[in-house]
């Protein structure tokens, strides 16, 4: 890219004047446009990559276009946020959650890639639970969806078991010295989904309004649910 | 692998760069990386643990200078070359090599979802004996095995205790490598913080870690 464009104003250089600027103007004002345009080297190698195995009859256009579908529409924390409304308002559920994972889960039709043995860890007054992976991006598929991006990076993977306290504060979470915090790293086929504590004030709440409150960071363990603030109509 | 992947307890690393209302996929070619590795995996000429084995041996600079996708997809290029599903030569001209033949793929729109839904768990039923009991006192084992391995650094020589026994699952030591599963007991083994990180570290925190047979030793 370098090479291009000093070739391409090495090449105006001999043009004079005030034609000159204007075109360059131009001229780099398309360029900056093109480059925008232009797809990206992974999307280019994606693609001849896709259409060789499309050829070779290897893959399915049509199954990759259900899977991306899937994971775009119909997988995601609003999963985990049903089982996690389910637990809190049913105690029998929520003990059998506790207790067998696999079980609880698959009465609601939760279970297969990546979420086969799925743990669910619950927050207490006394215990906070935060989810990692440091090893790869381990994280309960079925439940949540694929990982964001600061769950797979760097920054959070290498943190999460050193320093987790640091790791909330900066999401915004600070705990009492008091509070245990039990960090789990997913290093083999087990999947954890954190339990969080049901706000105070929610005592009146539906299942389906319980759920609408949980959210996906705090299924992780980065946060914590809480009540809307006063005047927002549930 | 003592690779840069393993990278819990690592410092220096930076903010976690949070995004809100982050989409799914980032591009539209992520989520095609993703299928494609969801759907070619079918053909079963490997296994999740040899996929994230060819994630680990990408050259540390790669590793760290690649997004997420960028990575999924050079080493799905690199474990189909490997395992002969396509050539290098196929891969950059992007054709298929002249008078091969078409087959068909084991996944297809019809069968997608089902196909997601019953692939195969690591868990396996042998009637393999635990080596440890729950509340027993454990050390992680010091080994640094130059291939594919799910114990992390920072609990090697450190002592835990079993805190559940999750049952019997195919070992990625081997399977990476195609050695085969070597069914054994995974447990959950709780560290103190202390015992990782020192004195510094809270006394009541802990972190849990899912550790095989093989891993563990007697202390």
């Amino acid at each position: 890219m370098d090479t291009t464009r000093r070739g391409f104003l090495g090449s105006t250089a001999a043009v004079s004047g005030a034609a000159m600027t204007q075109n360059l103007a131009q001229a780099a004002d398309e360029h900056a446009h093109d480059h925008q345009a232009l797809p990206s080297e992974p999307a280019l190698r994606v693609k001849s990559l896709e259409s060789l195995l499309v050829e070779k009859g290897l893959v399915d256009p049509a199954a990759l276009d259900a899977v991306v579908d899937t994971y775009e529409r119909k997988v995601g924390p609003r999963n985990g946020a049903r089982v996690v409304a389910r637990a809190w308002f049913d105690p029998a559920y929520k003990a059998r959650l506790l207790s067998d994972g696999r079980i609880a889960l698959r009465e609601l039709g939760y279970g297969g890639a990546q979420g086969e043995d799925t743990l669910v860890v619950e927050n207490t007054p006394h215990v906070h639970n935060l989810v990692v992976c440091t090893l790869c991006s381990c994280y309960p598929w079925p439940l949540l969806g694929l990982p964001p991006v600061w769950y797979k990076s760097a920054p959070y993977r290498s943190r999460a078991v050193i320093d987790p306290r640091g790791v909330l504060r900066e999401f915004g979470v600070t705990l009492a010295d008091d509070v245990e915090v039990h960090v789990w790293d997913s290093t083999a086929e087990l999947r954890y989904l954190v339990l969080p504590e049901r706000p105070a004030g929610s005592e009146h709440l539906s299942e389906d309004a319980l759920a609408a409150l949980v959210t996906r960071d705090a299924m992780v363990g980065i946060a914590k649910v809480a009540l809307p603030q006063k005047g927002t109509r549930l | 692998m003592n690779g840069v992947h393993d990278m819990g307890g690592e410092q220096g690393m930076g903010p976690i760069q949070y995004e809100k209302d982050e989409p799914v996929f980032h591009a539209s070619w992520e989520g095609r990386v993703y299928a494609i590795n969801r759907t070619l995996g079918a053909w079963r000429k490997w296994n999740l643990d040899a996929s994230r084995h060819g994630v680990e041996l990408l050259p540390p600079a790669d590793y760290f200078r690649m997004s997420y996708y960028e990575r999924w997809l050079t080493r799905l290029i690199d474990i189909s070359i490997k395992t002969g599903l396509v050539t290098r030569e196929e891969v950059e001209s992007g054709k298929p090599a002249p008078g091969s033949s078409k087959t068909t793929p084991p996944i297809t729109a019809a069968n997608v979802e089902a196909a997601a839904t019953i692939r195969a768990s690591a868990r396996r039923s042998e009637a393999v004996a635990p080596r440890f009991a729950v509340g027993q006192l454990v050390r992680a084992r010091n080994m640094n095995p130059v291939g594919h391995t799910r114990l992390p650094r920072y609990v090697r020589a450190r002592s835990g205790t079993i805190e559940r026994d999750h049952g019997v699952f195919l070992f990625p030591d081997t399977n990476a490598h195609f050695l085969g599963e070597k069914p054994q007991h995974v447990y959950s083994v709780r560290f103190s913080a202390r015992e990782l990180w020192g004195n510094e570290a809270r006394p009541q925190d802990s972190v849990h870690i899912d550790l095989f047979d093989d891993y563990l030793e007697p202390t």
